[in-house]
Parts: structure tokens; sequence; C-alpha cells
């Protein structure tokens, strides 16, 4: 009984391989890949333009009347707004995403570990809720999340959780965190469950056969064999958090904004020196690119994670 | 065994960071109100960023030193939809800075922002007019402190032309429609050219202009009656102003030099009108101050950058009188406070004050302007905008901020459309009907 799907799925790996691998595919991946690449490619010839020139001239004219400039970069990298540099908010930007990555991920392992595998009553309608709360849409949060921050929480007088310290516009960079980490926990609790719920019966039995307790099997077991998944949720949290906009403007002040924050202010505020967009997009997408090369063998593994199983 | 040094290694990442943040942060806002001689914090929260921000914050920044008072300025482009949200979520600067006065006064409904203290109110009213006052009062209340201003309805011409032509700069709306003719025959060809297109806002250029003559032929109270939907776009003076425009944007006998017929105004960008009244094949357009910034890209007929002066090769003049005194439409940022504290009040009393419009107007590299009557006005280094200046302070002038900033935006839009609609053929009841039909969405 269970080796007829097993080869009837092994066939059908075979036969999509194969559709795959066909010079006619490959060629259509190149032309698709070609395509895509275009508009990145138009926006990094025209960070190397004089603005005139961009403001004036399509970017492939650059290949007619090839002229170079850094101009835009140096532009870009001094550029101050509410006193920081480009520079600084890069650090903010690092300083924002690194927490807001690795925070929701051990929360998130932690619960994704108890639902799948510690028996307790009413952990699937817990599961379900958990995943249900990915259907409230971050904007709906920022009000009473600034009311959270700004008031504590209070019953019957007594300060069940304190107020931040009240600089107003924010408060170092807790509130941001603490944002998404929040936003981002029912999706990684349901992406991480799944992948410890396949991990085989028979191993977790053997382990406690062999006298593990949930604490080392946790560490020795869940840990490694979620790996791949736990790295491209990072992927997907990290680049979130990185290009996020919104969370940034409304729970950081002027010195901690994040780098998306100030290439918005890079345009000015008639847009009229939007040509610098051109290449703060390219100081902007340095780190994303770094996070996605490296871990990116993990990307695909992850992404069919959710949708192999069974 | 090497993939737990990397769990590893991210957590030890995540707290050092955390750490770090904290490290850093923390001196700023908490131990400063113990520590004896350091700077109080106030915050500032307003529109303008990068430059134009950096500007801002060089205009108090030497008062703030001097006074020992840390002045963090966050600048938002989405500052007219967080404010909101921050309201609402209890999270608040000491003060903000609105750029319209009808947002704020919402806000100030809300009642969680501070009216002014006796001290500041005192400066208010012996630096600001009657209309500049009466856009931060709410029952009777004084909230709102003006920083600066910006007016519209400048017609740009060229001095040198002028001379050329024997023709002199008009003093009343009838003289301006007698030197369009003037300036007809001698040029045998459009005298005017305009541009509306804005991309999705494309027609504002127009609706200015035509609630700078509206303000100018009926009044102040008609024009406040008319912005809060009482006199009606189907009314008399409304289609008089469109009637009175309309004889000179629909007509191709005066527009639109340099670009074509007509059907040109809503094609061509609103700043490109700088193009040919540089090179000369305009005589007349009208725009707000912003405009001489798109002339230092533009090209005279002899191929040099025009000189922008009162002798030079562009000038402009503010629109003339259709009937009674001066009158400027116009906009500005108006501060508010949030919090009472003793420093905020010393802020907003500085923002009040003489001084601080002497600040504004000399911040290197920008092109502010004030309404302040404080100003000393030979600070001011730029002619054009110390024509401005005067012209704004002077006790005659009525100043109305822009109608359609002021209307509820989907009458603001409709306005826009119609506008377009109407240089596209469209008759001007059904287009003035169509407006007014907006209010209903209102």
């Amino acid at each position: 009984m269970t080796v007829t799907p097993v080869s009837r799925s092994t066939r059908h790996v075979h036969h999509t391989h194969r559709t795959l691998s066909s010079p006619w595919a490959t060629m259509g991946a190149i032309i698709i890949a070609a395509v895509w690449t275009v508009p990145t490619l138009g926006l990094f010839v025209s960070s190397w333009r004089p603005a005139n020139q961009i403001t004036t001239s399509g970017w492939w004219t650059f290949f007619a009347h090839p002229e170079v400039t850094v101009d835009n970069y140096t532009t870009t990298m001094n550029f101050v707004s509410s006193r920081i540099t480009v520079a600084q908010s890069l650090v903010n930007s690092l300083t924002i995403t690194i927490p807001a990555t690795v925070i929701p991920i051990m929360l998130a392992l932690m619960a994704a570990y108890a639902l799948a595998w510690i028996d307790f009553r009413g952990r699937h309608v817990l599961f379900v809720a958990i995943f249900s709360l990915q259907i409230v849409p971050l904007q709906m949060l920022l009000v009473p999340l600034l009311r959270l921050y700004s008031g504590g929480v209070e019953i019957g007088g007594t300060q069940i959780i304190p107020s931040f310290p009240a600089n107003s516009l924010g408060s170092g960079f807790a509130q941001v965190w603490i944002t998404h980490t929040m936003s981002a926990l029912p999706l990684a609790t349901f992406m991480l469950h799944n992948a410890l719920a396949s991990i085989p019966v028979d191993i977790m039995e053997a382990a406690q056969i062999d006298g593990a307790g949930h604490g080392q099997i946790f560490r020795r077991l869940a840990l490694p064999l979620a790996m791949p998944t736990i790295a491209s949720y990072a992927i997907f949290q990290f680049l979130w958090v990185w290009n996020d906009l919104l969370v940034a403007t409304i729970f950081t002040s002027g010195r901690n904004a994040p780098v998306t924050k100030i290439l918005a202010d890079l345009s000015g505020v008639h847009g009229q020196q939007w040509y610098l967009l051109t290449a703060g997009t390219f100081v902007a997408i340095i780190v994303p690119l770094i996070v996605f090369f490296a871990l990116q063998r993990f990307f695909v593994r992850g992404l069919l994670a959710g949708a192999t199983k069974g | 065994m090497a993939k737990r040094y990397v769990t590893y290694g991210l957590v030890g990442l995540t707290v050092a960071t955390m750490a770090l943040a904290g490290c850093s942060s923390t001196p700023s806002p908490s131990p400063s109100s113990e520590a004896p001689g350091a700077p109080e914090v106030v915050t500032i929260y307003g529109t303008p960023t990068g430059n134009e921000g950096s500007q801002w914050e060089a205009s108090w920044q030497a008062w703030a030193a001097a006074n020992n008072i840390d002045i963090q300025y966050t600048g938002d482009r989405d500052f007219t939809t967080n404010i909101s949200t921050k309201i609402q979520g209890n999270s608040l600067p000491d003060i903000a800075v609105f750029p319209q006065p009808g947002l704020m006064k919402s806000v100030i409904q809300t009642g969680k922002v501070q009216p002014l203290d006796p001290t500041t109110l005192a400066t208010l009213q012996q630096n600001f007019s009657a209309d500049w006052q009466a856009y931060g009062t709410v029952d009777g209340q004084q909230y709102a402190v003006p920083l600066d201003a910006s007016a519209k309805g400048y017609i740009w011409y060229s001095p040198s032309a002028f001379e050329q032509w024997g023709v002199t700069v008009p003093k009343t709306w009838d003289d301006l429609m007698t030197l369009t003719d003037t300036i007809q025959q001698k040029v045998s060809g459009p005298v005017w050219c305009a541009g509306f297109n804005s991309g999705d806002s494309s027609g504002w250029p127009g609706t200015d202009q035509i609630a700078e003559y509206l303000l100018s032929a009926s009044g102040g109270d008609v024009y406040d009656q008319w912005v809060s939907g009482d006199v009606k776009f189907t009314d008399q003076p409304v289609a008089d102003a469109f009637s009175a425009l309309g004889k000179l944007w629909l007509d191709p006998k005066y527009v639109n030099a340099g670009f074509g017929g007509v059907d040109t105004i809503n094609s061509t960008a609103f700043g490109d009108v700088a193009i040919p009244l540089a090179n000369g094949q305009c005589a007349l357009t009208n725009q707000a101050t912003f405009l001489e910034a798109s002339f230092a890209d533009a090209k005279t007929a002899a191929g040099t950058t025009p000189k922008v002066a009162p002798d030079g090769d562009i000038w402009a003049f503010m629109m003339p009188p259709v009937a009674g005194t001066q009158s400027v439409v116009g906009g500005g940022d108006f501060a508010v406070a949030f919090t009472s504290s003793p420093a905020v009040q010393k802020v907003m009393n500085y923002l009040a004050s003489g001084d601080y419009a002497n600040s504004l107007i000399t911040v290197s590299g920008a092109t502010f302007i004030t309404a302040n009557k404080g100003v000393d006005v030979s600070k001011e280094a730029d002619p054009l905008l110390a024509q401005a200046i005067q012209t704004l302070t002077d006790t005659n002038t009525t100043f109305r901020f822009g109608a359609g900033d002021t209307m509820p935006s989907v009458v603001q839009q409709a306005w826009w459309k119609g506008t377009v609609d109407w240089l596209n053929g469209a008759s001007q009841t059904s287009v003035l009907s169509q407006i007014q039909a907006s209010w209903a969405d209102a």
C-alpha cells in the first residue's frame, strides 16, 4: 500500500525533471530572467550616469554616449536627513533587522515544537487560532500598539505592563523589534510547525526511548532537522523587515530611522532629486543581497517545505 | 555541530546588537533631566525631510544651543496620515508642524493640543495679522504659531521684453487684460503660456488661479464661505472667476505660447512653462515663487541661463487686484504643542518671534519666506522673496490659504478634474455643476 504512492511520486518527479530541463524550458527561463532583469539593469546603469543625463534621456542611450560618474553615490552616501547619514541609517537598519529576525524565530520555534510534539489539550485549536492571526493586517496593529507602548497596561489601577520611557517619538529600537516580532509570529509558527511536524514519529520515539527529554530532543533533533526551514524563513523575515517603511516611520524617531526612511527622503520634498534614488537603491540592496546569496541554498528547499508535506 | 555554532552565533549577535542599541539610545533621553546643565529635549514632528528638513533644523539651531534646549526634529513625508495614527495611539511629539490648517483644526478638536501660553500668545498677536491668527483659532482659543509661509499668484515676465515693447507692470486686472492685448498685437501670436499637467493631481495650477481671482474679486468673506461650501461652485462669484480666466485660457489668440493650442495646456507639465518664458516665446505665465528654481535649467534665446532679477531676463509681479487691495493666496506651516513644559513653551514663543523669522529667511541655501511682521526684510538676499515677504507682512494684504487645499479632498480632486475637462472643451456650466455635485461625497 505504501509503495504505490512513493513510486508514483518518483515517476512524477522524473517527469517534471525532464520537462524542466528540456532545451525549450531552459530557453524560456533565460528569456524570463532577462526580461525581469532589464529594469534593474536600467536602474544600475542610470546610477552611474550624470544627473542631467538621467533626467533628460533614457538609460539605454548610455551605451551610445558612455559617461560615468560616481557623483550619485557620493551624494547619496553624504545625504543627511534628521541629522543622520545614509551610512548611519544602514547601521540602524541592521540594528533593527537582526533582532527582529532572530527573536520571532526563537519564539516561534519553541511554540512550534510544543504544538507539534507536546500533547496537551486544545493544541490543534490553539494552532489554528495562532495561524488565523495571520489575516490581521499590520496596519490595524499600529494604533493599539502605540497605545500599549505609550500607556502600558493597567488593570484595576495596577500596572501590569509598564510604558516605555516616553521620548514621545519612539524609544530606541525596542518598539520596532516588538512590533515586527508580533506581526511575524503567526506565519513563523505555522511554517516551523510544518517543518517540525514532518519529522518521522519513529525518530522522535527512538529519542524518547533513549531517555532524551523535550529539551534535548529540541536542541539535538528538532533544531538541526528544521534548519532549512529556519534559514528560508530567516531570509523572508530579514528581507521583509529590511524593506519595511511603515513600521519604521511610525515607531522610530529621527535618529533611529532605518535606510528605507532615509531613501524615501532622498528624492526631496517635491521629488526634484529623484535621480539619486538610482544610486540609493543599490546602496540599500547590498545587505539583502549578501544575506540572500549566503542562505539561498536553503531557500528553495524551505519554499517547498510546506508544499511537499504528505 | 557547525550548525549549532551558527545558531549560537546568531543569538549572540542579536543580544550584542540589542545591548549596543540600548547603550547608544538610553543616555540621550533619561539621565538628561537629572544631570545639571544637560539640554532639555523638545521633539518636533513635521513634513519636510532631507535638505528641506535640515534647513528647518538650521533655522532654530543657534537659538536652541544658546538656550540649552535640544530640539530633536523628525521629518516624515507621510506626516498627514501618520499624525492621525500617532494621536489615536497617544504617542505624541512635543510640537507638531502642520502643512495645512484643515487637518490641524480637526486635530485641535480632539482636545490633545495645548492652547498657547500667555507669553507666546502676546508674541503671536504682536507679529501676525488677524488672517493668520484665525487659522490657529478654535472656539476662541489660540493654538497655533505660523512657522513659515508661501505665496502663489506670481505673474512671471521678461523685464527686457517689457522695455522693448514699451509696456509696464499692470496695477489692476483690467490693466493686465489691456496689457495682454497690447503684447498680442506686438508679437502677433499667443501671449500666455500655461501647463496644468501634474500626474494624478493635474489641473491644480488652474484651480490656484481661479482661487486667486475669486479672492481678489469677491473678497475674503465670500472666499471663506466658498471654501466651507456655503457659496456654491454654481453661484455667481465662482462662475465669474471661471469666465474671467476662460477669456485667457480658452482663446487660441492668447494661449498657449511656445507649446501650441488650448489643448496643450493640459499636456504641458507645470514646471515646463519656464522654458518658453526664458527663450522669449511666451510673454506671461502665472505660477508660485518656486518656478524660480525651474529657470536654472532653462536657456534664453541667446543660449545663456536666464538671470532672475527686476532688471534681468526674468522677473515676476503679484497678480494685480481685480477690486480693492492686494490679496494673496498661499500656504504655510503651523506649529502646535501637545505638551506644556517650560522648554516647549519657550520654543513656541521663539517660533512666534521676529528673531526666528530673521533666522528662517537667512538660512543658507533655503528659500523660506514668512508672514511674521517682526521680520527685518533687508536681511533677505533674494529680491523676489523680499518682495513676497513685504506683501505678506503688509497690513493691507488679505491672505487666504489655497482653496483646494482647505476644501475636502474629494472636492479638490473633482475641481482639478473639472478644470482639465473644461480646457478639453466641456461647457463651463456642466463642469461647475459636476464639481458642486462632489460636495455630496465630502
